[in-house]
């Protein structure tokens, strides 16, 4: 029973199907993307796969340790960053094929004209516990 | 005493399908009953147990009934307490919970629950889910088996895969889910007599038995050949492989046994290089021949390396898709044992890059860098 993350990306993903900018968008679009997205997460609570989801500013900070004693450096945000996060769903399901077709299902959520937003989503699966069983 | 309470759980559940309840509401009512009595009997167990949760959970299973008979109209239902007859049909539990039509992730939650008498809590913590979540799927797996008759045959793979499931993945929460899938196995293989459940249960005794060795104090993972079998639980070794002898006198080899009789051998060396890798490779060939599993061909390899030398093992592995899982472990492995240490430095570096879990991943890399030195 694998857990996976699927990203959304603000930035660092191939450009979707339907690319017209945010900001472009209208009221309406928004919230019937919204919308999708909300239901989404609700049919996966009710299918038993639904692990966590959230969404995160584009700018954060950057934070390391400096040496005993001394406070935190931190720093950022950094343009030159490739890849920005800009949210997750985390999915418990029992297949790889399953994750590609929920991914899928969560890319096709409505975007400009209504039309699916056709969002490049990164699947990774989640580390797990080893098996007990090895040889 | 929660071990008493647990191991009633599947007879009181069978207790109130027989009595006229339907599935699904009789395990909600069994849940209820089970959840009152972890809460209240720290201070004041009851004597009998088993009447008390069927005594319980017939009241709440009334209860429910009840506030659904004005909207179902249905006719009234017995009041009269439930008698608790000695016969105990709850292995058919095994068979309803572990249904063909339900997923195996479905399979799980509804054995455990139902069968292994764990709360919803505690199941969606060993699986690291919501424990919404976990009530949903369990909910759901019982809409799907609902027209399913609790006496009618089912399929015994699917159960064995099942608790093979439960031993094998899980992360923990306040249950020890191997310990627990060796409690289910072990009753059921006090009730039904099938070869492959008792290969089944040697096979967890005798991978359960390591466990004591599998990490270090550290938390690092140790391969099997490494391990400091002084740790090795004797006592469970010994019940697996008379378990196990007895199975394989029946004469009806299956994969279970089969995998138990590999891990025999490997608990039966006082050390890795006493291991009798001709019968291990011999028992791989079994396997691969009931299974066709390309995981039972890899391991395989590394067995083949093991008896015949690296070479044999690179030349049965060529055979082999390198995008199978642990491919880049064994190939690293056998290169490193035929003295190639710059193939298999790199060879543990990408199957570090490929690994599914943290501690493996943790281990190749540790291998990696101590050729790489």
């Amino acid at each position: 029973m694998p857990k996976y993350l699927m990203l959304k990306h603000y930035r660092g993903a191939p450009a979707p199907t339907n690319d017209v900018p945010l900001d472009r968008w209208t009221p309406q679009e928004w919230t019937d993307h919204v919308r999708y997205m909300r239901d989404f997460a609700a049919r996966l609570q009710d299918t038993g796969e639904f692990v966590a989801a959230d969404a995160v500013a584009p700018e954060g900070t950057w934070v390391r340790f400096d040496g005993e004693g001394r406070p935190p450096v931190t720093d950022g945000p950094f343009a030159e960053t490739k890849d920005l996060i800009a949210g997750w769903m985390m999915i418990d399901v029992d297949s790889h094929d399953r994750a590609v077709e929920l991914a899928g299902e969560l890319s096709a959520a409505p975007g400009a004209g209504g039309r699916p937003l056709g969002e490049w989503l990164e699947l990774r699966p989640v580390m797990s516990e080893p098996p007990t069983v090895t040889e | 005493m929660t071990d008493d309470l647990r191991a009633a759980v599947p007879q009181v559940l069978a207790a109130l399908v027989r009595r006229g309840a339907d599935f699904a509401a009789a395990e909600d009512a069994v849940q209820d009953a089970l959840v009152e009595g972890l809460r209240t009997w720290t201070a004041d167990p009851p004597r009998d147990v088993r009447a008390w949760l069927v005594t319980v959970a017939w009241r709440r299973y009334l209860d429910a009934v009840r506030s659904d008979v004005a909207r179902r109209r249905r006719e009234e239902v017995p009041e009269e307490p439930v008698e608790v007859p000695g016969r105990d049909d709850s292995l058919q539990l095994y068979f309803l919970c572990a249904h063909p039509s339900l997923t195996p992730s479905s399979a799980v939650a509804l054995t455990l629950r139902a069968v292994g008498g764990l709360t919803t809590r505690q199941i969606a913590e060993a699986y690291l889910v919501p424990e919404a979540t976990m009530a949903q799927r369990i909910s759901r797996a019982k809409r799907t088996i609902s027209g399913v008759g609790l006496g009618e045959p089912g399929d015994v793979a699917t159960v064995l895969r099942t608790l093979y499931l439960v031993f094998n993945e899980g992360y923990g929460g306040d249950v020890d889910l191997l310990a627990e899938a060796v409690r289910l196995t072990r009753q059921l293989h006090r009730g039904f007599d099938h070869p492959e459940v008792a290969g089944l249960l040697a096979l967890m005794l005798l991978h359960a038995a390591r466990r004591p060795a599998r990490f270090s104090a550290d938390g690092a993972l140790v391969p099997l050949a490494s391990q400091d079998r002084s740790l090795w639980d004797a006592r469970l070794i010994t019940e697996g492989v008379s378990l196990l002898q007895a199975a394989l006198g029946r004469d009806q080899l299956g994969e279970y046994q089969a995998q138990a009789a590999i891990a025999a051998l490997h608990c039966d060396a006082a050390s890795a290089a006493e291991t009798d890798w001709v019968q291990v490779v011999e028992w791989y060939d079994e396997l691969v021949a009931l299974t066709g599993s390309p995981v039972a061909r890899l391991n395989r390899a590394v067995a083949v390396g093991e008896a015949d030398g690296p070479r044999a093992g690179l030349a049965a592995l060529a055979d082999l898709d390198p995008g199978l899982p642990r491919w880049a472990a064994v190939a690293a492995h056998l290169h490193e044992a035929d003295g190639d240490l710059a193939r298999a430095a790199e060879l543990y570096a990408q199957a570090a890059a490929a690994a599914t879990n943290a501690a493996e991943r943790a281990h190749l890399l540790r291998q990696a860098s101590r050729l790489s030195a």
